[in-house]
């Protein structure tokens, strides 16, 4: 367990100064932005030019760069990001309300993707060069190509236009009153076109790693040596060459939650999920770049969160991380 | 010569390199062809494909020749894709060679900034660049940069690590080589091929970012581009479909020949290492 | 004494870079049942793929001629069952995730229709068999935790876990320094004696060879050059090669 917790340990110190660094990168895109907090706050409540030269000395704004940085650093660690134009509340309440939606969509598309496209991989891998290698190989390589808000609007078009099986979009039925599992069916519903049209390209990349990665193992000598000791076949191909081939992939899957995310910003537009992609677009469209720059921190905070589960899990899966040194 | 053969031999790779030809020929030759701007009207609204042989692709809701804007569009596409993917390998092999050969702080420093830009949302942060700088073809090519460099400069680094200790480089060091002339004239170009490996791979996440981008309404709005487009179909999804679907399936085309050809490369100098 | 393995007339070939590579020529060989035999030959020799083709792991696309026979058997060899197999490079003939006790606890499995709990509890007694210090702590041990020598001790356990007939040892000592090497020769002339197992023992090494084989074999460029009664050979070699392996040896034992 220690070693879990010296990983934990490294990581956490590592990503303060990740984080920090993204701080120092959205003061500097709210610098640049067109006008400043007070502009924002005097168009939502509203005030004359001499209430706007008093908020400006309080807020610290009439104050060098290196003050003003200081004041946006102690008011992030007080959690507050700041206030919404557009929604005329607190940026964190608008964020952590939208978050959950977000979350289960990555979530769903995270599993799908990762489940499927590890299988496939195995299906793929476990005969190299076989016709069924082939087809899934090119198989792949074409849904790789797709972007996933193109194929949502296809799947709408087929789905919940021509055959009406599934609903345009959104997140439930509003006003519904469905409650327990006919709610949770109901969400179930509204998720599986947008989950598909995220997960999709993932898919592919995870079955197209899977295959590589299956490739490389069965050359390796201990395959050649578990085939020497008679094992059977198929406890080969998955507790040897997938086990290890598995490694990479979870790796990935840490790598690829920033890209997931962003990529849930254009399919939560296509397909009117409320979540935080949706989100960011409107603050774009409102011009509310303080809330967008809030999204992007509470965006790399929890990529940071992903990649910390995703280390331990790894250390779960191979016994090797963190034990050189001390085994040496 | 003998490289263009080996490629030529995988059909995949010819498909890929006949594909990006195509595009390539189409965005040369638009201006040619469609000498009118792509977004003025063409003829009446939302006429079928198939229907009119002087508009093959039919027209969109405000009667824009949809071959037109295709043709246009392949044009931002392939510009977008092209310009940001140099940016992104340039900036990358720079920042990668850099922090591999200086080491110490410096490493330390510029593999925390990769961090950061790996971990914040590279779609996110184009979103947030080009909503502050505003939008114009430029600031879609830095967004797309800024999001796209990391991959090739963790790659960079890796690959200077395991270069820097090589014969030549200590004979550079003996001679009394500038570091910065031993980093630039012998490290980088030994550096650069397998960051060069991943182009295929970051041209086309270019172009599916600058699509998605346009699909928003952030892109260039005094261009022609096939997010767009697949954008301005989806207010008559229900009725007209295809306005959506076709400048998709050019997309679609798009990214897989970029992908076949790039892997076609990939072996093909793979296999020249093998033989040499 | 019975013929345990019969080789007759065996030719090995596959193509590389296009090639067609000959690797093994006419091969005529018996083993004995309980015999140590030693195999000699340089990198090239045709000496691993001999070891290969008795366990029938060559590659796909190789070309097989000749006749590889059990008698006494009555059924086709099983690897595992009826021939363990010992590799070079203890650190890559195991699967660096899978505890060691998993590794030899599945071939017991597979092999003598054993439960896991049996089978790790086999595990643990052949863990000792093959001298692991703390035989339960061991099994429940990755590759890397160990040396070595300890991990090829593992890889001999998992090779005579369904006491197979036949034990194959390709060049099995020679990534260990000196006195492992020393150990694990030992290790393997004690098993083979207690469990009554024809050795197959595959070498560079004609004097480390000499130390467990009954019989000696000499290969080169593919070819048995000649075999012999371990003493008979050593004293007067039929051919100038194998004299010429002998003095090489000695000199080298004399260098040390």
């Amino acid at each position: 367990m220690t070693r879990a917790l010296r990983l934990i340990r490294r990581r956490l110190i590592g990503s303060i100064a990740v984080l920090l660094i993204v701080i120092i990168g959205t003061f500097l895109l709210l610098e640049a932005a067109p006008g400043d907090a007070v502009d924002a706050y005097v168009v939502s409540v509203g005030g004359d030019a001499s209430m706007i030269e008093e908020l400006r000395r309080r807020w610290g704004l009439d104050q060098s760069a290196a003050t003003r940085f200081a004041i946006y650093i102690s008011s992030l660690a007080r959690l507050d990001l700041g206030h919404s134009v557009a929604f005329s509340r607190p940026n964190l309440d608008v964020i952590l309300e939208r978050l959950p939606n977000t979350l289960l969509l990555m979530g769903s598309a995270t599993a799908l993707s990762f489940c499927l496209g590890t299988f496939l991989g195995i299906v793929a891998g476990s005969r190299p060069g076989s016709f069924r290698d082939r087809f899934l190989s090119i198989g792949s390589l074409a849904l790789y190509a797709v972007p996933g808000f193109w194929l949502g609007l296809v799947l709408v078009v087929v789905f919940s236009v021509q055959l009406r099986w599934l609903p345009l979009g959104g997140i439930e039925t509003i006003a519904s009153g469905k409650t327990g599992a006919a709610r949770a069916l109901d969400m179930a519903r509204h998720l599986v076109l947008p989950v598909a049209s995220l997960g999709v390209i993932y898919l592919a990349l995870y079955l197209r790693m899977m295959r590589a990665g299956m490739a490389e193992v069965w050359r390796m000598d201990f395959v050649l040596a578990a085939r020497a000791r008679g094992i059977a076949r198929r406890r080969i191909v998955l507790r040897h060459v997938a086990r290890n081939a598995l490694l990479p992939l979870v790796t990935m899957l840490g790598l690829q939650s920033a890209a997931m995310l962003g990529g849930s910003v254009v399919i939560e537009s296509v397909f009117s999920v409320p979540g935080l992609g949706r989100l960011a677009q409107e603050a774009v469209a409102s011009r509310d770049t303080p809330l967008l720059l809030g999204i992007i921190l509470v965006s790399a905070v929890l990529v940071i969160l992903v990649n910390l589960a995703v280390d331990l899990l790894y250390a779960a899966l191979d016994p090797r991380v963190g034990s050189s040194g001390e085994a040496a | 010569m003998i490289a263009l053969r080996r490629f030529l031999r995988t059909p995949e790779a010819v498909a890929g390199a006949l594909i990006l030809a195509a595009l390539l020929a189409m965005a040369l030759s638009a201006s040619w062809f469609f000498p009118r701007d792509p977004q003025s009207i063409a003829g009446p609204a939302l006429l079928r494909p198939f229907q009119d042989w002087t508009l093959p692709l039919g027209t969109d809701r405000l009667g824009r020749d949809v071959l037109a804007g295709l043709f246009h569009g392949a044009r931002t596409s392939l510009a977008v894709g092209l310009a940001a993917a140099a940016g992104a390998i340039l900036i990358g092999a720079v920042v990668g060679t850099l922090a591999g050969f200086a080491g110490g702080v410096a490493d330390e420093i510029l593999m925390r900034i990769t961090d950061a830009f790996q971990t914040v949302p590279g779609f996110l942060l184009a979103l947030a660049f080009v909503s502050v700088a505003g939008p114009s073809l430029a600031t879609v090519i830095v967004a797309i940069t800024l999001g796209a460099w990391t991959g090739p400069a963790r790659i960079a680094r890796a690959e200077v690590l395991s270069i820097r200790e090589r014969d030549y480089v200590a004979g550079a060091r003996v001679i009394g080589m500038h570091p910065l002339e031993i980093v630039f004239r012998e490290i980088l170009p030994n550096a650069l091929p397998p960051v060069l490996a991943l182009s295929s791979v970051i041209v086309a996440a270019a172009i599916l970012t600058e699509a998605a981008l346009s699909f928003l309404g952030l892109g260039d709005p005094n261009r022609v581009t096939w997010g767009g487009m697949i954008a301005e179909g989806r207010a008559v999804l229900r009725s007209a479909p295809y306005l959506s679907i076709i400048p998709g399936v050019a997309l679609v085309l798009t990214v897989l020949g970029v992908y076949l050809a790039g892997e076609g490369l990939v072996e093909t100098s793979a296999a020249r290492r093998m033989n040499a | 004494m019975t013929t345990r393995l019969s080789i007759n007339n065996l030719g090995v070939r596959y193509r590389r870079d296009g090639q067609e590579v000959e690797a093994l020529k006419q091969v005529d060989l018996d083993v004995e049942a309980g015999e140590c035999l030693g195999v000699i030959g340089e990198s090239g020799s045709g000496k691993s793929t001999l070891a290969l083709a008795i366990a029938g792991l060559l590659p796909g696309g190789t070309k097989i001629d000749g006749r590889i026979a059990w008698p006494g058997l009555g059924h086709a060899p099983l690897n595992g069952r009826d021939i363990g197999f010992v590799f070079q490079d203890p650190s890559a003939s195991l699967n660096p995730v899978l505890t060691v006790g998993e590794q030899v606890a599945e071939v017991a499995r597979t092999h003598l229709a054993l439960t896991w709990r049996e089978a790790f509890g086999l595990a643990t007694d052949l863990l000792s068999r093959v001298r692991l210090p703390d035989p339960e702590a061991a099994a429940r041990a990755y590759p890397h935790q160990l040396s070595g020598g300890q991990k090829q001790r593992v890889a001999i356990a998992a090779a005579i876990a369904a006491r197979p007939s036949l034990l194959i040892a390709d060049e099995a000592t020679s990534a260990l320094d000196t006195i492992v090497q020393a150990e694990i020769v030992a290790l393997i002339r004690r098993l083979v004696a207690e469990d009554g197992m024809s050795l197959l023992f595959i070498s560079h090494d004609i004097a480390l060879a000499a130390q467990l084989a009954d019989r000696i074999a000499v290969f080169r460029h593919g070819r048995l050059l000649e075999t012999g009664e371990t003493g008979e050979l050593l004293r007067s070699p039929a051919h100038p090669y194998t004299r010429s392996l002998i003095e090489a040896s000695l000199v080298s034992v004399e260098g040390e």
